[in-house]
């Protein structure tokens, strides 16, 4: 295996320093132990990186739950003493409309995303030129890009005093549906805004996922369908829609996973409140836990910081549960497509 | 990027960064030129050094002042004043991390028990420096100012009263014209002192209408809410019929509430607000130089206006290290000064402490040692 | 397709017809779709050109040399001063440990994975780099909280504590874009470098490593510009503060976006009428012109990040 006679050759790539100066080896068991020493080490520091991953992900959890401890385990009546906790001093019952808002936020942005999402990488895959497609993938994966709290910016400064009258008109003519109950609230600080600026945040992330998946509709499809005389619509619905279906699954999950953890936006927009109500346009109904965090972390006592810290442990099972489904989804195509 | 890191790593070492925004000479319009505005901190001979307060964020844009203040005429002294919230304060007080702390609640017992340790030889100092009147504001067109009693304001945040033009409202206010409107009303999501002193009020002067317990977080929900007093001070702005209450001084031009004392009507004012404070009994047995004050809420005196927020500065009479005592000394001196009180009252809209007040705190300040 | 290709034969003669000449529905459902997916798209591009142009529109005013190298101290109430220079120096720093904190551990991961990872802990790693990169960022910033509370007691805030947290979302980043790039290296290349007895290791550092490096610094660079505009995490980690701050071990740091926030929760000044040095949305403006420097920030890097991969690049097969 070792030619040690050829290894002058190996400096041809670029930089390459004068290789390895061992004395020619008198056999090939010679050179091991001091070319394996580099070489175990090299594999022992890339092998612990892994596992480094492993650990740091169980100090997540550990950390966490060690720093919420407190909390949990803490009398009913010392949690009660914090102002924000209920009377009772449950912390379950203090996490229960948290879970709620943030699904319900989270539900609602990918309800309107999806659809819009599937609709850009379908026109940017199937429909638009390919010149333009490219440069518009292109500004589709900066805007992903943009930072959350410019999100928020702009949706508490430009877009919640523009959408007022649209949510007007929805209660009072739409009001008879639960989730569009009236009058809706001035200013518009309700979860129905804060759903629109989550939308449009996980827009590009669900593009740009479908948009890869679509590209990747084997060619003979397509043209089979369109071969057989179908129109492009019947194309994209019989090849493109089905080869990504899974695909656009995984990447609606990703979308959701972002919108449960999103802080800032809703932290900007909402007022807070919470209780389960499926009232879109209600203020002081819903919170989310990330943005409940954020607010109320900086002057949180000690027990406080614990019970807000039991709060996050919540919200990372909840993504780490929606990231698992998303993977095994992904996973099963992986298994699906290879078969093809 | 190694080349863009070495060059941003370079401009920060070469420090072209300015600390003192104030009289760089490329502001806008130039900088200010020293004669603009006087010192108005006295300026004490050689001070110098880091003085290190934290607590309330009701105190922060007063305490941006009072720094700016003292720091423009003593410029040796750097004062860091941290809003981690009035319990932060307390317990890094009686920690001892800090040499000065704000809180808008005076301490309780264990903590003034753990804070006479701390400042032993000395004694606790516990002076209502910052008194803030709070505002009860609304948007309405056209209307600047309603007549409400307790009773009425506690019945619209409580959500008993929803219309504008409520029967309740109505007899208070026969000369205006009160729109058929929905009340909407924003309170603060985060926990606050505002809210504490908000409530309290109401749980004193209207328990029938207003039955929920003082409390830093409010107490109601279902409502608008945001953060901060910029927060629902926005809200009320972007919205119609909305109402809230907040530091007065963040009140701009929305409407304003006269709240019913005895049998007249008060619009909030730093005087009649300083003037509660004086009305109200001192509580007794915490120390010489402790003025922690009952606030009389219920209080039918003239000219009074009993919905202020007290907040307290803390501090040692003696400190172990005499140079900090006399940086505590100087700085909370010119805080409880005419003209620190002054400053307050312009850039936060506090209530400047009546003269009386300040003859009894200012020896207790000049003998911190 | 299974009515489409049973009709040719239902009707021969008309084959032809069928084909070139499909039915005035199918037709129109065809024009319909495409002009509801170019709706959508079209619908799409209102939030976000609105987006990009209230931010510019709103924050070029500020912008100015004194902007960028002044910070806050000392600024109160509605005066016409102020910048983001202790903002500026906050994110570089923070960002700039955060990077080289994930970088090493990052790419290292993604080397084990490629080269050496086999059997269930590669296959653990892989799937956990996965659901890491689905950690909400307040909840890494909580595990940054938690982790030196456990060692420096509760109230913890200083630089490198904010540096971890964005670590915990940057590794998984450049652990994915790294190992992307270290797959596209052709195993020929490999197979040549052992073939002359060069050993594994040397192979990966020497071969792998070069001939992927391009594709590594993209990724690191967009890896960058996914954490830079982080606020969650750094507003519990780090504080507020208004002065300039160089040391990252100890006391408060401002960053870019927390100071947008910070400035946005400031809200409107109520100017007096006779104060001359009052601007009543001096705070907006200030958020918008900051907010305005972070995006281009972005920007930037995305945009050197692509040239970075355009130029440099190895030519590759496809």
């Amino acid at each position: 295996m070792t030619h040690p006679d050829r290894e002058p050759s190996v400096s041809s790539i670029p930089d390459a320093p004068t290789p390895t100066p061992e004395p020619p080896p008198v056999s090939t068991q010679g050179t091991r132990p001091a070319k394996d020493r580099a070489g175990r080490a090299f594999a022992g520091l890339s092998t612990g990186a892994g596992a480094l991953i492993l650990l740091v992900l169980a100090a997540v959890a550990g950390f966490l739950l060690l720093e919420a401890w407190p909390a949990i385990q803490a009398p009913a009546e010392e949690l009660a003493k914090i102002s924000w906790i209920p009377d009772d001093g449950s912390l379950a019952r203090y996490v229960g409309p948290l879970v709620f808002g943030t699904l319900l936020g989270a539900v609602l942005a990918l309800l309107l995303a999806v659809p819009v999402a599937l609709g850009i990488a379908l026109f940017i895959s199937h429909y638009a030129p390919r010149r333009l497609a490219s440069a518009l993938g292109y500004v589709v994966d900066l805007l992903a890009a943009i930072p959350s709290v410019i999100y928020g910016l702009w949706g508490g400064l430009w877009l919640a005093p523009r959408v007022q009258p649209l949510w007007d008109w929805l209660g009072a003519n739409l009001g008879f549906i639960p989730l569009f109950e009236g009058p809706a609230a001035t200013p518009p600080r309700v979860m129905m805004t804060v759903g629109v600026v989550l939308a449009v945040m996980i827009l590009p992330i669900i593009t740009a996922v479908s948009r890869e998946v679509f590209l990747q509709t084997p060619r003979l499809h397509e043209e089979a369908a369109l071969a057989l005389g179908a129109t492009r619509w019947e194309m994209v619905r019989m090849a493109v829609l089905p080869f990504g279906r899974s695909g656009v699954i995984s990447a609606s999950m990703l979308g959701l996973g972002r919108a449960l953890g999103e802080t800032m936006a809703v932290l900007m927009i909402l007022s807070p409140g919470l209780t389960y109500s499926f009232a879109l346009l209600a203020a002081g109904r819903h919170q989310t836990i990330a943005a409940n965090i954020a607010l109320q972390f900086p002057e949180a006592s000690p027990l406080g910081v614990s019970a807000l810290i039991a709060t996050g442990l919540a919200l990372f099972v909840i993504t780490l549960l929606v990231n698992m489904a998303a993977r095994w989804v992904v996973a099963r195509r992986a298994d699906f497509s290879g078969a093809n | 990027m190694t080349a863009l890191t070495a060059g941003a790593v370079a401009l920060l070492a070469t420090g072209c960064g300015s600390d003192d925004p104030v009289n760089h000479p490329w502001r806008p319009g130039g900088a200010p030129a020293a004669t603009e505005e006087p010192a108005t901190a006295p300026v004490t001979e050689g001070l110098a050094g880091t003085l290190a307060g934290a607590g309330a964020s009701s105190q922060e844009s007063a305490m941006q002042a009072w720094v700016a203040g003292f720091q423009q005429a003593n410029p040796d002294v750097t004062i860091a004043y941290d809003p981690v919230g009035s319990g932060g304060g307390r317990t890094q007080f009686t920690e001892g991390g800090i040499a000065f702390a704000g809180t808008d609640a005076p301490l309780d017992e264990a903590e003034l028990a753990a804070a006479r340790e701390r400042c032993a030889p000395g004694d606790v100092a516990e002076l209502p420096l910052y008194v803030a009147p709070i505002a009860v504001v609304f948007n309405l067109e056209g209307i600047e100012s309603l007549d409400m009693s307790p009773a009425t304001v506690a019945g619209i945040f409580d959500g008993a009263i929803t219309q504008w033009d409520d029967p309740a409202i109505a007899a208070e206010n026969p000369d205006v014209e009160l729109p058929d409107q929905r009340i909407t009303p924003v309170n603060r999501s985060d926990e606050s002192g505002t809210t504490e002193n908000f409530t309290e009020y109401l749980h004193a002067t209207a328990p029938e209408a207003w039955p929920h317990e003082p409390s830093g977080d409010w107490p109601v929900s279902g409502g608008q809410s945001a953060q901060g007093t910029s927060g629902v001070v926005q809200t009320v702005t972007d919205g119609t019929g909305t109402i809230t209450y907040a530091d007065a001084s963040k009140a701009g031009a929305l409407g304003t509430v006269n709240l019913r004392v005895g049998d007249a009507y008060v619009p909030y004012s730093p005087e009649a607000a300083a003037a509660v404070v004086d009305v109200s009994p001192r509580v007794e047995g915490r120390g010489e130089a402790s003025f922690v004050v009952e606030l009389d809420r219920t209080t039918a005196e003239a000219g009074t206006y009993p919905l202020v927020l007290v907040s307290y500065m803390l501090a040692c009479t003696a400190y172990d290290d005499a140079a900090t005592a006399e940086l505590v000394s100087a700085f909370l001196g010119y805080v409880a000064s005419e003209a620190g009180q002054e400053t307050a009252a312009t850039s936060a809209g506090s209530a400047p402490i009546s003269e009386r007040l300040r003859e009894q705190v200012q020896p207790v300040l000049e003998s911190v040692g | 397709m299974a009515t489409t290709t049973q009709r040719p034969a239902a009707a021969p003669p008309s084959t032809r017809d069928l084909l070139t000449r499909p039915d005035r529905r199918r037709h129109l459902t065809d024009r319909a779709m495409q002009g509801v997916v170019t709706l959508a798209f079209l619908l799409a591009l209102v939030p976000l050109i609105s987006l990009v142009w209230t931010v510019v529109a709103n924050g070029i005013e500020r912008l100015s040399p004194y902007f960028f190298v002044v910070s806050m101290r000392g600024v109160f109430g509605g005066m016409d001063a102020g910048g983001i220079y202790h903002a500026i120096v906050g994110t570089l720093m923070v960002t700039g440990f955060a990077t080289l904190i994930s970088v090493p551990i990052g790419l290292l991961t993604a080397i084990y994975l490629v080269e050496y990872g086999r059997g269930s802990l590669a296959r653990a790693v892989t799937f956990f780099v996965d659901v890491m990169t689905g950690i909400p960022s307040i909840v890494a910033g909580l595990f940054a909280y938690a982790l030196f509370a456990v060692f420096f007691g509760p109230g913890v805030r200083f630089g490198v504590v904010g540096a971890v947290a964005l670590s915990v979302l940057m590794i998984p980043v450049v652990v994915r874009s790294s190992e992307e790039m270290l797959r596209l290296v052709p195993n020929e290349l490999r197979e040549a470098a052992y073939a002359l007895g060069v050993p594994k290791w040397l192979t990966i550092l020497k071969v792998v490593l070069r001939t992927a490096a391009a594709g590594i610094v993209t990724g690191v660079m967009l890896a960058i510009a996914r954490v830079i505009g982080e606020t969650a995490p750094l507003l519990i980690t780090l504080g507020v503060i208004d002065s300039i701050n160089y040391n990252l071990f100890e006391g408060r740091m401002m960053t870019l976006p927390v100071y947008v926030f910070r400035q946005y929760s400031q809200g409107l000044v109520p100017c007096s009428p006779d104060q001359l040095d009052c601007i009543a949305t001096i705070n907006y403006d200030r958020a918008w012109a900051a907010a305005l420097v972070l995006i281009g920030i972005v920007l930037l890097l995305n945009l050197l990040a692509r040239l970075v991969a355009r130029y440099f690049a190895p030519a590759r097969g496809h």
